[in-house]
């Protein structure tokens, strides 16, 4: 597999840092411990301040020992609704897209366990710590709503942010009235919590009416943005600084109550404020996958060819507000059928709201469709691989427009060639390995939409030759500052060691958002564009200018590489752009860019990245413990900038699926709604042993309308696909189909 | 206010002195004691440091051939130890199938053996807790339970003890040796932890300030050696508690077994003996058939305590499986992956 991504020409030309696997440049940083992450900023005069959660999920704080917390030594301020400062925006209304209703001490209500109830501030982390467990709250306590059987349903009117909660093409009745085989199904997943290896933290100081936050973030001028309005502050008077995130996965794109309460806290005290969660409070207050009831109806003629598809979907939300996985949307976009219905209810629980998790919709959503297209291929008597081939989608099965390109095909081939598929046998528990473990081979399909945001960048190329470049991306570790560094090159025909390369922070140009997958597209496009900008600045100098070689090129004759302009017809006139700023008399030249979507190609075409994953299992056929033993995932998603990101981005997609399928689960105590495994050593995810020999395949895939660089998204489409392989592979290996996740021994050996 | 004392005494007598003291703990490791402090389950008002205590840090052979192992030896240093693994290869297996690197190194002998219960709602403050709170009610009973216990509990408490160190231990006759206020003593293992009965808060028969200082293994226990096994099942392939764990050992003449051994983890508030089970087994031919029947045995009285009964069948199925692989023979070395069912360098098929 060759490691560097050739030159496509259908798209933009770039030169020749795209494509090439650099390690990631802030590595070394992380490695020795030079990266300051948010909490390990130390201003002076410091804070610290540690939130009082509640330990009920509904009911109404009814005392507060606020004079014992105060009477600690250290102990600078509880806060608590009886004296927090008004905000400029009521907590409980969104604001903007992506916008939640909050907890910031706005009344005594408790609507989740974990939800802040006070905050206490003192000198030192200690004392705030002991202040909080000095509080010993009381409650009104009222009937806790935790599961699905004690939740009130509703009808949504939006699922995720604002997607409709019904979708339907063709006749329903008649596609299932004319269906030889009906297989359906019920899978229940369950809550998962982000965990990012760095919890939340705040460092949030005030200087009169000017705020400067660090904190790890994914939207850092948006949400600079929504700080701001909490506070009634221009957007311009917040500095949010966000250089390094020790991983996100959708939890820090999105507001929460403790980030509130600790800019509140340093503005009513004067000082700067440290705020880091612990880990038990990475459990409510700041989002989390919500666990959902699906229900999948297929079916199929006599060839095996889908004549219905129907997902429905339970997706729980909070009692305050509402963010439903949309889960059923999974089945919109992938396999030809002349009728597929996705819809969703919703279910209201006390908890805190869901929210967008890594892959919201698809991860859940994916591990039933795959599991439900697995059970239909078997009614089928056909290979799950050929069932999938039988009902291939040439055209958006949703809204019949063609795809802007989709290499699945390619995707199944290279896929099931280097894992070996061919020979499957139809039937379960038909393997066993030299020592008589069960062997089971499943499959799935991957799908992610491709979309853009809106993001800015700024390109100034110096006197030296060198440039710097700007926007306020966001790297979680997935590698934007290099990925988006390499683009930015080739942008200005750089080399990269040529570029200072500015992000995470907000004075910078709005890089939008890092999610959604679409963070490297968007982002990349505003800083290939600024770079572009800057080089037909450059051109027309030079080509107007009579003492350059260029002289009289004309804008279109020229190309711009290693930091030099050659006339397109004859190599040999050239002019380094350190020359050409001199003798324009100039120290720097500027230009911008801008990443967006063209709205005539998202009128015209479906976006997506496109994948297969082959899972092996193991397990044992006494015991039922399960080991995933190899996985292979091969993925189309257009034009891969650095295939070493790539790969790796693939790998974490396809870890969190093995965790999905066989680990990760929030244990809620169903009386008091508590969750009941809020630390590490509980919420089980995958350690180092349960992963095994994995393969990823870079499918080479040329889109020439996604976007003018041919880009789409890794960061999301891994966890799709995996969680159903290995569900199928389980199957394939005992005969016991999954119907819940995670899958655990009991449901193996009771079957 | 949550202060506590911190003090690092300089002899046994000393620190059985300052450990008699109402509220006072014993610190080895720190790995259990000081995370429940954090969370706030527990709120000792003194700790007593013992781990520069002179002299609780050997492992030694003893003249009758058994060996000792003083109480603040680090849980990684005994299964590293060459010849401790080579005499009572299930234990070093146990040793390393338990937590992580990182914590078998901070973590001490004492402090595994007094480890306490993973059950949920003991190590969160606000949830009621007999075995916390004499008195205050279990709120695991109507909880999540399916990893508690399915012997011995009671109506008061239904936890188990999560040690894996200790099972192989109490199927060897393991004996600890205490110090206390008035004097030292010795108790077999299989007899140091309580069941909870009436009084889930008394754990184990020590009484205050009394201080594990060393553990023996007696010189019969390494004629097992041979064909001892340690297995355990649980949720991830390595750094997860036992749902169900089982130390099984044989010593087999010819065709027969002239002497048996067993203990379950993850089933009972204590490492469970099997007594019945190695009755029946010793004197039998070592086969599939004979193994089921001690698994019966073994669980005969067991009932589930809330949803786990899956938990009766899966420990019957991996008591039979350990026997299979104890009579197999033990491995060369500990297995890669050690105490899980996905390594067999032994040949003995899953399935039989
Ligand atoms: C994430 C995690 C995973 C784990 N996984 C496993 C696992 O899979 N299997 C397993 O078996 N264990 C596991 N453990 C538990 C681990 O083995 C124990 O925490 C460790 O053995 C405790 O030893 P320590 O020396 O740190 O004890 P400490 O935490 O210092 O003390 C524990 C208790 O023993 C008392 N104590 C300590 N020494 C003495 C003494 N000499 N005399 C009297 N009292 C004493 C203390 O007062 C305290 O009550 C895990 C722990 C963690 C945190
Ligand atoms: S099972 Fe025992 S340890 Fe758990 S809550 Fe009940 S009394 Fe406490």
């Amino acid at each position: 597999m060759p490691d560097t991504i050739p030159f496509r020409a259908q798209n933009v030309r770039m030169g020749s840092s795209s494509g090439q696997p650099l390690t990631r440049r802030d590595g070394f940083l992380k490695v020795t411990g030079a990266a300051t992450y948010a909490a390990d900023n130390h201003p002076e005069n410091l804070l610290h301040a540690v939130v009082a959660v509640s330990t009920i999920a509904r009911g109404r704080v009814a005392s507060l020992d606020v004079d014992a917390a105060k009477a600690h030594p250290g102990v600078v301020e509880v806060i608590t609704p009886a004296n927090r400062i008004p905000l400029a925006l009521d907590p409980d209304v969104k604001v903007g897209l992506f916008g939640f209703r909050i907890e910031a001490l706005q009344d005594d209500r408790v609507r989740y366990a974990n939800q802040p109830i006070a905050l206490v501030v003192a000198e030192t982390l200690e004392a705030a710590t002991e202040g909080v467990r000095l509080l010993a709250p009381r409650y009104d306590v009222e009937q806790t709503r935790i599961s699905f059987g004690d939740g009130e349903a509703f009808e949504p009117v939006a699922v995720a942010f604002g997607s409709p909660p019904v979708a339907a093409v063709g006749d329903l009745g008649a596609g299932l009235a004319a269906a030889s085989h009906r297989v359906e199904a019920s899978y229940v997943t369950p809550a998962q919590y982000h965990n990012a290896m760095e919890p939340h933290a705040m460092v949030a100081s005030w200087d009169g009416d000017r705020l400067t936050l660090d904190t790890p973030n994914q939207a850092i001028v948006l949400s600079r943005a929504a700080f701001a309005a909490y506070f009634g502050i221009p957007a311009e008077n917040v500095l949010l600084r966000s250089p390094f995130l020790g991983g996100g996965f959708g939890s820090k794109a999105i507001m929460n109550g403790p980030y509130i309460l600790c800019i509140l806290a340093a503005r009513m005290l004067g000082r700067p404020v440290k705020m880091v969660l612990p880990r038990a409070q990475m459990f409510g207050p700041v989002g989390h996958r919500g666990a959902t009831r699906q229900t999948l109806r297929l079916g199929t003629d006599a060839d095996g060819r889908l004549t219905a598809l129907e997902h429905d979907a339970v997706a729980t939300t909070s009692s305050f507000d509402d963010f439903l996985e949309p889960a059923a949307n999974a089945s919109l976009n992938l396999y030809a059928s002349p009728t597929i219905v996705a819809r969703h209810h919703g279910l209201r629980l006390d908890i805190g709201t869901p929210g967008p998790m890594r892959a919201p919709g698809e991860a859940s959503g994916s591990a039933a469709l795959e599991s439900a297209m697995d059970e239909a291929a078997l009614a089928c008597g056909l290979d799950p691989l050929e069932f999938r081939l039988r009902n291939y989608a040439e055209n958006d099965p949703a809204s019949g427009k063609p795809f802007s390109a989709k290499s699945l095909r390619e995707c199944y081939a290279q896929g099931a060639e280097a894992f070996g598929w061919a020979g499957r046998a139809l039937e379960p528990c038909r393997m066993r390995d030299e020592a008589g473990q069960l062997v089971g081979w499943g499959m799935g399909s991957a799908i992610f939409h491709a979309p853009m945001f809106q993001a800015e960048a700024r390109a100034t190329l110096r006197a030296d030759g060198t440039a710097l470049v700007e926007t306020a991306g966001a790297d979680m570790g997935q590698g934007a500052w290099t990925a988006l560094a390499q683009i930015a090159a080739d942008g200005l025909g750089l080399d990269i060691d040529k570029i200072e390369f500015r992000s995470g922070s907000s004075d910078l140009p709005d890089g939008g958002v890092a999610g959604g997958s679409g963070h490297t597209a968007t982002a990349g496009s505003a800083l290939h564009n600024a770079g572009t900008d800057v080089i037909s600045k450059l051109t027309e100098l030079a080509v107007n200018d009579r003492d350059s070689p260029l002289f009289g090129a004309g804008n279109a004759g020229v190309d711009a590489r290693h930091g030099r302009l050659y006339h397109r017809d004859d190599e040999a006139r050239s002019e380094s752009y350190q020359s050409i700023l001199a003798r324009a008399g100039l120290t720097n030249l500027e230009g911008n860019g801008r990443g967006g979507r063209d709205p005539a190609s998202a009128e015209q075409r479906a976006m997506f990245s496109h994948g297969a994953v082959f899972a092996e299992v193991k397990v044992d056929p006494d015991l039922g413990q399960v080991k995933a033993t190899r996985l292979v995932g091969a993925f189309a998603a257009g034009r891969i900038i650095n295939p070493k990101l790539a790969r790796s981005q693939l790998y974490g997609g396809m870890i969190w699926g093995i965790s999905f399928a066989l680990h990760e689960e929030a244990l809620h105590d169903r009386r008091t709604g508590r969750p009941m495994n809020a630390d590490l050593a509980g919420y089980h995810i995958p350690v180092h042993a349960d992963i095994p020999d994995m393969e990823v395949l870079l499918i080479d895939e040329v889109d020439p309308y996604v976007n003018g660089l041919g880009i789409k998204g890794v960061g999301e489409i891994g966890i799709t696909g995996t969680v159903g392989a290995i569900a199928n592979a389980i199957w394939h290996a005992t005969g016991v189909r999954a119907r819940r996740f995670p899958i655990r021994i009991e449901d193996i050996i009771v079957g | 206010m949550n202060l506590f004392e911190y003090i690092r005494p300089a002899s046994t007598a000393e620190a059985v002195t300052a450990a008699s003291e109402p509220g006072a703990a014993y610190l080895a490791g720190g790995t259990n004691l000081l995370d429940l402090m954090k969370v706030g389950a527990i709120h000792p008002g003194r700790l007593v440091d013992v781990t520069r205590l002179p002299g609780l840090d050997r492992i030694e052979q003893l003249a009758d051939g058994g060996m000792r192992i003083g109480a603040m030896v680090r849980n990684a240093d005994i299964a590293r130890d060459p010849i401790f693994a080579k005499a009572y290869p299930s234990v070093a297996e146990a040793l390393l199938s338990g937590a992580s690197p990182q914590l078998r190194n901070a973590a001490t002998v004492g402090g595994n053996l007094l480890q306490r219960t993973r059950c949920a709602y003991f190590q969160d403050a606000a949830s009621a807790c007999n075995r916390r709170d004499p008195g205050a009610g279990c709120d695991a009973r109507e909880g999540e339970n399916r990893a508690h216990a399915v012997l011995g509990w009671s109506q008061s408490c239904i936890a188990t003890h999560p040690s894996d160190f200790c099972v192989p231990l109490v199927a060897l006759d393991a004996v600890v040796e205490i110090e206390g206020p008035n004097g030292g003593r010795e108790v077999p293992l299989e007899e140091f932890h309580l069941l909870p009965g009436t009084t889930p808060e008394r754990e184990n028969v020590l009484g205050a300030g009394e201080l594990i200082t060393g553990l023996r293994l007696p010189a019969d226990a390494s004629g097992f050696r041979s064909h001892a096994r340690y297995l355990k099942l649980r949720e991830r392939t390595s750094f997860a508690f036992a749902l169900v764990s089982a130390a099984a050992a044989l010593r087999i003449e010819g065709e027969t077994i002239r002497a048996a051994r067993l203990a379950l983890g993850g089933v009972a508030a204590k490492p469970w003996r099997a007594r019945a089970a190695e009755a029946l087994l010793t004197g039998a031919k070592p086969d599939a058939e004979i193994f089921a029947g001690a698994a019966e045995v073994a669980l005969a009285e067991a009932r589930p305590s809330g949803d786990n009964a899956y938990k009766i069948e899966l420990a019957k199925r991996l008591v039979k499986r350990a026997f299979l692989l104890a009579a197999a023979g033990t491995p060369e070395r500990v297995p890669a992956l050690p105490a899980s069912v996905f390594v067999s360098d032994t040949g003995v098929p899953t399935h039989a």
